[in-house]
């Protein structure tokens, strides 16, 4: 097995004396996996490393460039040698400042430089002319170097790529854009090493197929290197014996739980799955803070200042503990953090892993964690989780190609480089593992589209963005257009966010306020002018929005009007969704839940039926003057949403007379005025309903549409900005949609909306998964009709329904604003 | 579709986003912008070439609906003054049959000042007939009987937390502002000063559905 081999490994290479030392003067042994990446390197080997955080492993992706370095002190000068490539900004920074210590207390001749979104411009431009030994940066920054003219002098004289956290990479259109970089780099400095830096992750190969260039029709591997692991994880599930939620994110209850860890460590990070949970938690728990602990508030949308704020504090050591989002999943690591606490559910292992892995940085010493699940579903996804964290299986990765929208933006870059080839560049591109089975024939397309947007019925030829050189070379046919690339690169697309200043009582909406943070567009149009919610802490009044926005007020109240909750991002995932499975089907695994959830799982037994691992349940039962339908594929939220969307229609077709349907992690309930019990399951859930289904409903999916928009800016069809003047988040949705309409009606097989397609099927819609679930099922259909509601669908029955079955629903929305005219108008009073 | 009275003259609102005169047997669109797409193309942004087609789709299943004696286009009929020129070879001709299925008025907006001479019908700054005053862009101060485009009007619905933002007609009854019937014009919500200083008093967005228009106060 690979991983004996790697483990085996023996370091053949001893280590400068000026290494050695400097390894003793700080008490040091240079560790195993150290100096097998020495070994490496000495070879010119590409690696990659699997660690887990607190092993060194950002010293051993340099130690080998700072000995080559060394042992070369008459190199020429400015010219670089390694570069380092981060998926975080703030940790690029970081990791320089670390990286200045032992080449200032080992006196080696080695300069070191970041660059960033933040870099000045004057300093980017010296970097061309005269840049460091060893240059920090982001997959974004170096799109934009390898885009310009004077790429090949920069970068020829490359010796090693260090690439960091790149199992939080390589699965993302992020890492697409960096595996193209990667592709090019390849081309202006041949032969260079690389070395990723990874987690624990349960299929290292696809990250060693990612690191190295791969040959046409086959396939190469990186040499690979395994930390020692790290002791075991001390992981505590919180769990009340006398009250478990049925449904909800917010854990109100276990807030005692929660503070009292926090009491019992020096620093805790309060995980939890999206902004608006993280706001309720902070202010949850400050409501049962009475020795006043010091406990701060971190996420994304706080302005840039609050959060440098926070994270300077904490690197003080003056904060007892942060709540905070995926944000610091990743990052600048904090000595002090002793103890994680994780609210709500875990969602995968790997997910869970990272999470715990930023508590206590020495390796021998466990790291502790405390999972609170807020809610029944969630304690046994917590189990799952934990059983797996401990068996040491990690979730697999999902599939992932390489996105055509992305390759569309590096084309367009390329060109803004130098005239290229199309073979040549094709065999570069398809050299990038995530573009390794890219066809020719799409490949031509993606140029076409770039040249005039590669429509079939009419053709944009005169006003061409790339044009053929007499010999056969793309070109690109005006020099605004680089600027234009320079000002659209980068894969990620934020949803349009608001400003929310805010402002004095009594005085104009409008006028002056400080900015407290940044919110979702979609958000603040829900909001009348009066409605209260939760952001930054504290409970704000909205006021109204002018230009891009939202004006607010301090409110005295302490609940807020408006629940801000909106599902994670992250889906559960595939092999934890397995796991719970299991625990259901095995009643002698639910001695160790709490006892109402045991209880809650043995009624349903005995009520209804809880299915085997392979099996869908569907019940039926009717409740008020309502019929429901409730299955429990758990497949995650989005899944099930896309599933509800299909199964709607289907029986809207089989006049059942669906009224609409919730989706949560685990379950989909649909409800209808007419018993769906008599209803062929078999044929309702039949695997054909991604064909004609699925189709006519992507059609006015306002997520399809979502997702279109991001693949059009990606692929640079609609402008993210213009040069001088930003376009509000506002304009561009609105101009998308109307694009995505007529591109639709017109020419169904266009490359973007094939992009699109094969986006939403992994992202938004997950149809792959559902896919996946639909032929798993065939035939294990097991369906109980109940003249009641099943225990195991309150939850489902709890949630609140934020989509209804499509198109008739949007009428009935119009209908009931004219409703409400009628009624003002014809009150008798 | 919805019937209102503007001036006193009877109207049907299209949900499509078109106007009928019942009385005169008009067909008004206001706002198409022929070959929108194609001028974003000349700048370097490739939006799909076939917003003309879509728009003349819609413009050619209500005349057929209608069978109108008379059609106005209310300016801004072509994106930009070199637009006629950009037309192919199937929209020329579509555009062309549809012209002598009625007579046009072409009045002159601020993006075509001067329609091309080739597709016949009239052209015209504004056109007054019985009780109504067609123009492109709406006046400053209140005139009854005005029909006017330009201000591409939208408004946003919000009910069970979801938001629908659609075009729509606004109307205080003496007034009436179209939607842009263009399958690429952007749009303006009512809510902005430009739209509500147009009518002093209470008014109406009447939003479009999938097969009607639904009355929303403004």
């Amino acid at each position: 097995m690979l991983q004996d081999l790697a483990r085996h490994e023996t370091p053949g290479h001893e280590l400068p004396a000026v290494f050695q030392n400097w390894f003793e003067s700080r008490g040091w042994q240079p560790r195993p996996h150290q100096l097998a990446l020495i070994d490496h390197a000495a070879r010119g080997q590409s690696v990659l490393l699997v660690a887990p955080t607190g092993g060194g492993k950002t010293l051993a992706g340099f130690l080998p460039s700072l000995i080559e370095l060394a042992r070369a002190p008459q190199r020429r000068k400015s010219v670089l040698h390694t570069l380092y490539i981060s998926p975080l900004k703030a940790l690029a920074v970081d990791v320089a400042r670390n990286l200045e210590i032992p080449v200032a207390e080992m006196g080696l001749a080695v300069r070191v430089e970041t660059r960033t979104g933040d870099t000045p411009p004057s300093r980017r431009q010296r970097q061309r002319y005269n840049p460091p030994d060893i240059l920090l940066t982001t997959p974004e920054q170096l799109a934009l170097m390898l885009a310009n003219r004077d790429a090949g002098r920069m970068f020829e004289s490359v010796r090693a790529v260090v690439l960091d956290e790149l199992h939080a990479l390589a699965n993302s259109k992020r890492g697409d854009l960096l595996a193209l970089g990667l592709a090019r780099l390849e081309r202006l400095a041949p032969g260079h090493r690389r070395v990723g830096l990874s987690a624990t992750v349960a299929d290292p190969e696809h990250l060693q197929r990612y690191l190295v260039p791969q040959p046409p029709g086959g396939m190469a591997l990186s040499a690979l290197v395994l930390g020692k692991p790290g002791a075991k994880p001390e992981i505590a599930i919180s769990a009340s014996e006398s009250y478990v939620p049925w449904a909800g994110h917010l854990a109100q209850h276990a807030m005692p739980d929660v503070m009292n860890a926090i009491r019992a460590s020096k620093t805790a990070l309060v995980f939890v799955n999206t902004r608006s949970q993280a706001e309720r938690t902070f202010q949850e728990l400050w409501k049962v803070n009475d020795e006043n602990l010091p406990i701060a508030l971190h996420h994304g949308s706080l302005a840039a200042q609050q959060r440098r704020k926070v994270e300077a504090a904490m690197t003080r050591g003056d904060l007892r503990a942060v709540v905070c989002t995926s944000t610091l999943d990743l990052g600048i690591d904090w000595g002090a953090v002793d103890r994680v606490i994780c609210i709500g559910a875990p969602k995968g292992a790997a997910r869970l892993v990272q999470r715990i892995g930023r508590a206590n940085h020495r390796l021998d010493e466990p790291s502790r964690a405390l999972l609170v699940p807020s809610n029944r579903f969630e304690v046994l996804e917590c189990e799952a989780a934990r059983d797996a964290v401990l068996a040491g299986e990690l979730d697999g990765e999902t599939r992932h190609r390489g996105g055509l929208d992305v390759l569309a933006q590096h084309v367009l870059g390329m060109a803004c480089a130098a005239p290229f080839d199309a073979d040549s560049l094709f065999l570069e591109v398809t050299s990038a593992k995530s573009y390794h089975d890219l066809s020719r024939e799409d490949f031509d397309k993606v140029i076409d589209f770039v040249a005039t947007g590669g429509y079939a019925l009419k053709s944009y030829d005169r006003y061409a963005r790339l044009r053929r050189t007499p010999e056969g070379l793309w070109r690109l046919a005006h020099p605004r257009l680089a600027q234009q690339y320079r000002l659209n690169v980068g894969v990620i697309i934020e949803d349009p966010m608001l400003d929310i200043r805010l402002q004095a009582r009594g005085k104009p909406t409008g006028t002056g306020g400080r900015v407290l943070g940044h919110i979702e567009e979609y958000f603040v149009e829900q909001l009348t002018p009066g409605d209260s919610f939760i952001f930054a802490g504290s409970v704000l009044r909205f006021e109204g929005i002018r230009e891009t926005s939202a004006y607010v007020t301090r409110n005295n109240a302490t609940e807020a009007q408006i629940p801000s909750y909106q599902g994670g991002k992250f889906p559960l995932s595939t092999f934890l969704a397995s796991r719970v499975r299991e625990i259901l089907a095995h009643p002698e695994k639910w001695s160790k839940l709490p006892h109402p959830v045991g209880e809650w799982l043995r009624i349903q037994q005995w009520r209804s039926v809880l299915p085997e691992p392979g099996q869908l349940l569907v019940e039926t039962f009717p409740r008020g003057s309502r019929e429901y339908l409730v299955c429990y594929p758990f497949e995650g939220r989005l899944a099930h949403q896309t599933l509800g969307m299909l199964l709607t229609r289907r029986l809207e077709r089989m006049r059942m007379r669906p009224l609409g349907f919730t989706a949560n992690e685990y379950a989909l309930a649909i409800w209808g005025l007419r018993d769906m019990g008599g209803v062929d399951m078999d044929r309702l859930f039949d695997e054909d309903m991604l064909g004609d289904d699925l189709d006519a409903w992507l059609a006015e999916s306002a997520l399809y549409k979502r997702t279109f928009r991001n693949c059009a800016i990606i692929a640079g069809l609609i402008e993210r900005r213009h040069p001088g003047r930003e376009k509000t988040g506002r304009q561009v949705t609105f101009s998308s949609d109307l694009i995505y309409d007529v591109l639709r009606a017109h020419e169904p097989d266009h490359i973007l909306l094939r992009a699109t397609y094969e986006d939403a099927g992994t992202g938004l819609l997950d149809i792959a998964r559902l896919g996946d679930m639909l032929k798993r099922i065939r035939n294990h259909i097991v369906i109980r009709r109940l003249e009641r509601v099943s225990p195991l669908a309150v939850p489902a029955l709890l949630e609140i329904s934020r989509e209804m079955v499509a198109g008739e629903a949007h009428e009935d929305i119009l209908r009931e604003a004219e409703d409400d005219l009628v009624k003002e108008a014809m009150r008798l009073e | 579709m919805s019937e209102i009275a503007v001036n006193g003259e009877t109207l049907l609102l299209d949900a499509t986003g078109a106007l009928y005169w019942p009385a005169m047997r008009m067909l008004i669109f206001s706002d198409m912008h022929f070959e929108k797409g194609s001028s974003y193309a000349r700048r370097g942004t490739m939006l799909p070439p076939y917003d003309t087609r879509a728009t003349l789709a819609r413009v050619t299943a209500l005349v057929k609906h209608y069978a109108p004696r008379h059609v106005i286009a209310l300016g801004d009929s072509f994106h930009d003054d070199e637009a006629a020129d950009r037309l192919d070879d199937v929209e020329r001709k579509l555009l062309l049959a549809l012209s002598k299925a009625a007579d046009w008025i072409w009045i002159a907006g601020n993006h075509d000042p001067e329609p091309p001479p080739w597709l016949g019908g009239q052209i015209a700054e504004e056109v007054a007939i019985g009780g109504l005053l067609f123009r492109h862009e709406p006046s400053a101060t209140p005139f009854a009987g005005e029909i006017a485009g330009h201000l591409h009007p939208c408004a946003s619905v919000t009910r069970r937390g979801r938001t629908l933002r659609r075009r729509c007609f606004v109307s205080d009854g003496t007034r009436l502002v179209m939607p842009a019937f263009g399958a690429y014009a952007g749009g303006l919500d009512v809510r902005e000063m430009a739209v509500r200083t147009l009518f002093p008093d209470i008014f109406r967005a009447y939003v479009l559905g999938a097969r009607q228009v639904y009355a929303v106060a403004a």
